[in-house]
């Protein structure tokens, strides 16, 4: 059902766990869906020094918000927010098509966590780029990108 | 690496003696019974025999029982049968909340097309009270159809009493027994059934066969076309080497019952008495006793159901989840749901299906490999803090 990537990031997962004083913390998704993706930031000079996850989800999104962590390390605030749900699909060679909405939680667990980090500076929330957003994704559902009330 | 399959409610091995007296029937015995000539006659004859075979098990005559090709395919017949044949007296059904989808869907189906329909609710046991039948039954009510066994569960309805109200108000009472053949004795007059569904490949036949025992006298329309099979009840040559098989593991599941299930019920007891004791924050789902001998449905607070499944199964374990996540659905399972189990805590769910085959070293094995893993996705949930209180929801960033 999934690839042996997925596999591999949810046996071995990435970053697991939370930071003291993080720079910047997004949680998504809600336990009445199956999905909650928490993650935090530490931001040194404009890029992400660090990530790490915590996750209620299936195998997918846990490998989904490993493989996040590991994408953005080292990159510009301006690059992680243009992190796609299909980057991430595609770092992990891919999901089952009723799967792809966990790509979409963990690239938005990311961006929230930018945008609470902004806020924080007292700067103005950036506008996320297009691809960020979850058209790939067949019903996304609720949960994505939101909290939204339980159903 | 050590393999433990704990999943028999989703199916089960073939019997290597069912296997051997399906075997004639493919290449040597291979006529259709329909056939006039001697390879017809003889497959008729396996086939009769096989009818035979089955009604005695469920204390049937046996031109009431329908071959089918599975425990869905009966549902289906009996409550589209029964609803068409009746259109003319009226339109009302009577199912519960928690049916297989197979009935579910069906009724719903049927919903859409002008019947209407009462899903009765079931307790926090997961028990359907034969009080909300007779309150529900209506001048226009044609069917009750409530499963006798639940698939989620394991939960034991109370068909007998279900049965004897039924009989008092003249409503046609069909049973979805496909998960208590072979584990529970069945008798369709103690039932007081019409009609009950039942599928081989859950006590170690072959897939793709089941039947349904229609009482002599109940209505019950065509719903396949293009043959006068099964007496008119089911057009399409018959799956002669499959009802064989059939045939032969019931005869295998109902010998010596009591004794096998017995055992079946021990090591059951031993895995969830077990993992109560032993992990923190689950919980049992369904009656504590009246429940099957096999089946034991757990909740894991904090965590999800598919990742459970995943985990346990990288250990050699097979289980199943009623988590969204792992039936592809956005919902955790409706029976869950339905016995009033918080839905973020059915995302946790995790079913033991035990079989005749397991033994007490596989369960030990289970009970070792499993807290391992439950920590492993609780140090993981955002919902979990280390001393095991769940955080609640709301916290965010």
């Amino acid at each position: 059902m999934y690839s042996e990537k997925v596999m591999e990031h949810f046996k071995n997962p990435r970053n697991v766990g939370s930071m003291e004083n993080a720079d910047g913390v997004g949680q998504v998704g809600n336990p009445v869906c199956g999905d909650i993706m928490r993650m935090e930031i530490k931001v040194e000079n404009g890029r992400v020094v660090d990530a790490k996850f915590k996750t209620f989800g299936c195998g997918a999104a846990i490998a989904t918000s490993s493989m996040v962590t590991e994408l953005v390390k080292g990159k510009t605030l301006e690059e992680a927010l243009a992190i796609s749900n299909k980057a991430v699909a595609e770092a992990l060679d891919g999901l089952p098509p009723v799967k792809m909405h966990c790509s979409n939680l963990a690239a938005d667990a990311l961006h929230k966590a930018i945008q609470d980090y902004l806020a924080k500076q007292g700067k103005a929330p950036e506008t996320a780029k297009p691809e960020t957003k979850s058209e790939a994704a067949p019903q996304a559902g609720p949960e994505a990108g939101s909290e939204a009330a339980p159903k | 690496m050590r393999k433990v399959y704990l999943d028999h409610n989703a199916t089960t091995p073939v019997h290597p003696e069912v296997v051997k007296a399906m075997l004639p029937y493919f290449s040597e015995r291979f006529g259709n019974p329909s056939s006039v000539h001697s390879f017809g006659q003889e497959a008729k004859h396996a086939m009769d025999e096989a009818r035979g075979a089955v009604a005695t098990a469920i204390g049937a005559k046996r031109d009431e029982i329908v071959f089918t090709s599975g425990g869905t395919e009966a549902d289906n017949i009996a409550v589209t049968g029964v609803t068409s044949a009746l259109s003319n007296k009226g339109r009302h059904i009577i199912t519960s909340t928690i049916e297989h989808h197979a009935v579910l869907s069906t009724c719903q189906h049927l919903a859409s097309m002008g019947f209407e329909l009462t899903e009765l609710p079931c307790d926090g046991h997961g028990i359907v009270d034969p009080q909300s039948v007779r309150e529900a039954v209506r001048k226009d009510t044609v069917l009750i159809t409530i499963m006798h066994a639940n698939n989620e569960t394991g939960v034991i309805q109370p068909i007998e009493e279900i049965g004897k109200i039924a009989l008092e108000h003249g409503i046609v009472f069909h049973t979805d027994a496909v998960q208590s053949l072979g584990k529970l004795p069945l008798d369709v007059n103690a039932l007081g059934v019409n009609l009950l569904s039942v599928s081989s490949h859950k006590l170690y036949g072959p897939k793709g066969v089941g039947a349904l025992f229609v009482r002599r006298g109940t209505p019950l329309a065509p719903s396949t076309f293009g043959g006068h099979h099964e007496r008119k009840r089911r057009a399409g040559t018959e799956n002669v080497s499959g009802i064989v098989g059939f045939a032969r593991a019931v005869e295998l599941a109902t010998l010596d019952m009591e004794a096998r299930q017995g055992r079946v019920l021990q090591l059951r007891r031993k895995l969830e008495e077990g993992v109560l004791s032993t992990i923190p924050n689950v919980r049992l789902n369904g009656h504590p006793t009246k429940r099957l001998p096999s089946t034991a449905s757990l909740c894991f607070e904090f965590i999800e159901g598919e990742s459970l499944v995943l985990s346990l199964d990288m250990e050699g374990v097979a289980v199943s989840s009623g988590s969204a996540c792992t039936s592809g659905s956005s919902e955790p399972s409706h029976v869950l749901l339905a016995m009033g189990v918080p839905p973020a805590i059915a995302q946790g769910s995790v079913r033991f299906s035990l079989g005749t085959e397991n033994t007490e070293s596989g369960v030990d094995y289970v009970l070792d490999v499993l807290p391992k893993i439950v920590e492993r996705l609780r140090v993981m949930s955002p919902l979990f803090r280390q001393s095991g209180t769940c955080v609640g929801e709301g916290t965010a960033g």
